[in-house]
Parts: structure tokens; C-alpha cells; sequence
């Protein structure tokens, strides 16, 4: 049997690109709604504004972003044969968010899946997409982290609705040349079941909830030492790492990961403090930014890191665009 | 096995480490979050400073029970022996 078209040795991430809302929600804006201040949140979790959508959906902003990488990279949408997006988030069950993508960029025919993990699910997408492109299941694919969480938040509840913000960021994916090094390093995922009820959004008409001091344990705790070993399988040590982008979740969350990796030469993202938690969507926005502004030279490794709800964590090294 | 004495002059440190609280204000009658105002997360990175200082074991659902300095230490006392 043949494979549908040639396997490859490895894979890159081509170009990124992000979507947030127009929308800018303050923390004073917060304090107008629940009783809560700047201080109090800036202290605790590191965030001062999030985007919140107003009209758009979930597929709104997944294809706007992936528009944007497509755009990005060269390529046209006749070249992608797989659309994967990672959301927790969608309201509608079919079409899945995958769907709308690929039809509002016209793509003809993709493979497309959506994937649920949380907050992790960006790192577990990027994963799919580089086994499915390098078994020969596919050539090129735009993987998307898209989540609108405003429409899971309750908004009377101050230890929650101060977290959360909406936004997407996508990533076009593509083999690697005959010779080149593997742009996407090997995912190293896995999950936490049996503390898995620390972060729901569960039942009908959900919200989001969480256990916050279980989930900062486990985060600060458990994940230094994994994200390690997605740098070993890798190849690369940590003092190669050039950006360190973790889910952002918290910067207390973030910094206390960070201390245990000990990467010393790694600019680590903190979109948090524009952005919000935005579940799936927080390491591409952070990763298309950072290469955005520039801060990561071409070439350099990134390590990215997911991690959340389920209790499910995901990351791999990749080559930054 | 640290005494009585050595567990609070060790929970004195992590927190100054942790959450920048001066060492002499730190008694087993004081509240770590009324007095020595340190917040739920930083109280969780005192809990995990405290478990590797004292080679215990400190669960999730515990660390809600530990209100004051001297909630703390009667636990760590007990989870030595």
C-alpha cells in the first residue's frame, strides 16, 4: 500500500498569525461589575485587559487567524489539505469549527477536525498535524487554538470572570525539505485524569469552574519536569531554548514554571497581562506575537507549553518561523 | 525530626522566601492570611517549600485546614511521626 502522498521526515510551522477582538475589557471595568480591583488582580494573576468578542464566534476568529497565517505563508488555500482547531469553546456541535474554517478561506476538501483538550489542546493540535504530515496523510495544514470563553464565563462570579478573554491564533504547517532539520519537535503529551474535575466547564450551559490552588500545585509543581523532556526528545538543551511560551494562564503560574525550567536564555511570554486566559488560543496569540515583534529570531527554538483543563498538558519544541 | 522550635523557624524562612514575610512577626497564633497577609496562591508555595524543608506529605484538602502558623506546624509535627 501506498501512502496519499509521500511521507515526509519532518515537519515546520511555515507562518502565524492571531485575531482578538476589538473589544478591550479593564480590570476597572471588572470592578464595576463584581466586587474586585486592579490591584487585586494584577497581584494575583498578572492581568490587566482581555478581549472580548462581541458578534464573533468561535470560526469568526479561528479563520481570521488562520487567514492571516495563510496569508503569511506563501502558500494558497488550494495547498492545504488539513484544518485542525483546537477549542473548548464552540457552541455549535456540527459543522465543527474545522468546517467553517476551511469554507470561509475556500478550501477545497481538507481533512478537518475539531479538538477538544483545553487549554493544552493548541500543543496536542500541533501534534496531530505533524504526525498526520509526516505519515504521508497530508501535506500542508493550518492548525488553529480558538476559544470564546466569554460565553462560558459566569459573570457574577469574581474568582473566575476576571481571567478569561476570546481570541485565536493559527499556524500553517508544512514538511520539511529532503536534508532540513524537523522544525516541530516531538510532542510530549499526557494527562492528569484522576485530578481532572480541578478545571470543568461541565453539564448543559456550562461555565467554567476551578479548584484554583489544586490547579496552581499541579501546574507549578508537575509540569517543570515534562516540558523538560519535550526538550529532550528534542534534541535541544535548555540553555538553547530562545522563548519559553506556556498556556497563559496566570503569571504567577507562568514565572513559578519558569524558575523550575531554569531557561537562562529564554524571553518568556507573558501575554497574559493584554490578553487574558484564552484557553487553546493563548500559545499561538502569544507565539504569533512574539514573532510579530520580532522578539525570537528565525530558527530559534521555542519551547511551548499547554496545560489545563481535563487535567491534560501537551508541548514540543518548535523552530520559530 | 525538626522540633516544635525548628519547624516554625523554618516556616518563618519560606514565608520571608515565598511571600516577603519578616521572620519576627511569625508566631504559631498568627494567621497566615489576616497577619501575615499571604494569599492563596503564595500559600500553596509555602505548602510545597514546607513539604520538601520537612520530608512530609501535605494533600490538597489539607491545606485549607491550615489557618495559623501553629495549625501548620501541629500538622507537620504529626505527618513526621
Amino acid at each position: 500500500m501506498r501512502s496519499a502522498s509521500a511521507p515526509a521526515t519532518g515537519t515546520r510551522i511555515v507562518a502565524l498569525g492571531h485575531y482578538q477582538p476589538a473589544r478591550v475589557l479593564t480590570n476597572d471595568d471588572l470592578a464595576q461589575m463584581v466586587d474586585t480591583n486592579d490591584q487585586w488582580i494584577r497581584d494575583r494573576v498578572g492581568i490587566a485587559t482581555r478581549r472580548i468578542a462581541d458578534n464573533e464566534t468561535v470560526a469568526d476568529m479561528a479563520a481570521a487567524a488562520a487567514g492571516k497565517a495563510l496569508a503569511g505563508s506563501g502558500l494558497t488555500a488550494a495547498d492545504i489539505d488539513l484544518v485542525a482547531v483546537a477549542t473548548c469553546t464552540s457552541v455549535d456541535r456540527s459543522p465543527n469549527v474545522a468546517a467553517r474554517v476551511a469554507a470561509k478561506l475556500g478550501i477545497n476538501a481538507p481533512a478537518a477536525y475539531d479538538l477538544n483538550t483545553a487549554c493544552s489542546g493548541f500543543s496536542y493540535a500541533l501534534g496531530t498535524v505533524d504526525h498526520a504530515i509526516r505519515a504521508g496523510a497530508a501535506r500542508n495544514a493550518i492548525v488553529v487554538g480558538a476559544e470564546k470563553l466569554s460565553d462560558f464565563t459566569d459573570w457574577t462570579d469574581r474568582a473566575t470572570c476576571i481571567l478569561f478573554g476570546d481570541g485565536a491564533g493559527a499556524a500553517v504547517v508544512g514538511a520539511t525539505e529532503e536534508g532540513e532539520e524537523p522544525g516541530i519537535g516531538p510532542v510530549l503529551w499526557g494527562s492528569a485524569p484522576e485530578r481532572g474535575d480541578a478545571v470543568r466547564i461541565e453539564g448543559w450551559r456550562p461555565y467554567v469552574q476551578q479548584e484554583g490552588q489544586q490547579v496552581f500545585r499541579w501546574a507549578t509543581t508537575a509540569l517543570a519536569p515534562l516540558a523538560l523532556q519535550a526538550c529532550e526528545r528534542a534534541g535541544v538543551r535548555p540553555d538553547e531554548i530562545a522563548a519559553f511560551v506556556a498556556h497563559q494562564a496566570n503569571a504567577r503560574i507562568i514565572e513559578g514554571i519558569a524558575k523550575r525550567l531554569n531557561l537562562p536564555n529564554a524571553h518568556v511570554a507573558m501575554d497574559i497581562v493584554e490578553s487574558g486566559n484564552t484557553s487553546a488560543a493563548s500559545i499561538p496569540l502569544a507565539l504569533s506575537k512574539l514573532v510579530e515583534r520580532r522578539e525570537v529570531p528565525s530558527g530559534a527554538p521555542v519551547l511551548l507549553f499547554g496545560f489545563g483543563g481535563g487535567l491534560t498538558y501537551a508541548g514540543q519544541v518548535v523552530r520559530c518561523p | 525530626m525538626a522540633t516544635r522550635d525548628e519547624i516554625t523557624a523554618g516556616l518563618a524562612e519560606i514565608l520571608e522566601e515565598v511571600a516577603g514575610v519578616n521572620p519576627d512577626d511569625v508566631a504559631e497564633g498568627k494567621s497566615f492570611t489576616e497577619d501575615l497577609d499571604v494569599d492563596s496562591l503564595s500559600m500553596v508555595e509555602v505548602v510545597v517549600a514546607a513539604e520538601e524543608k520537612f520530608g512530609v506529605k501535605i494533600p490538597d484538602e489539607e491545606v485549607q485546614n491550615l489557618k495559623t502558623v501553629g495549625d501548620a506546624v501541629d500538622y507537620i509535627l504529626k505527618a513526621q511521626a
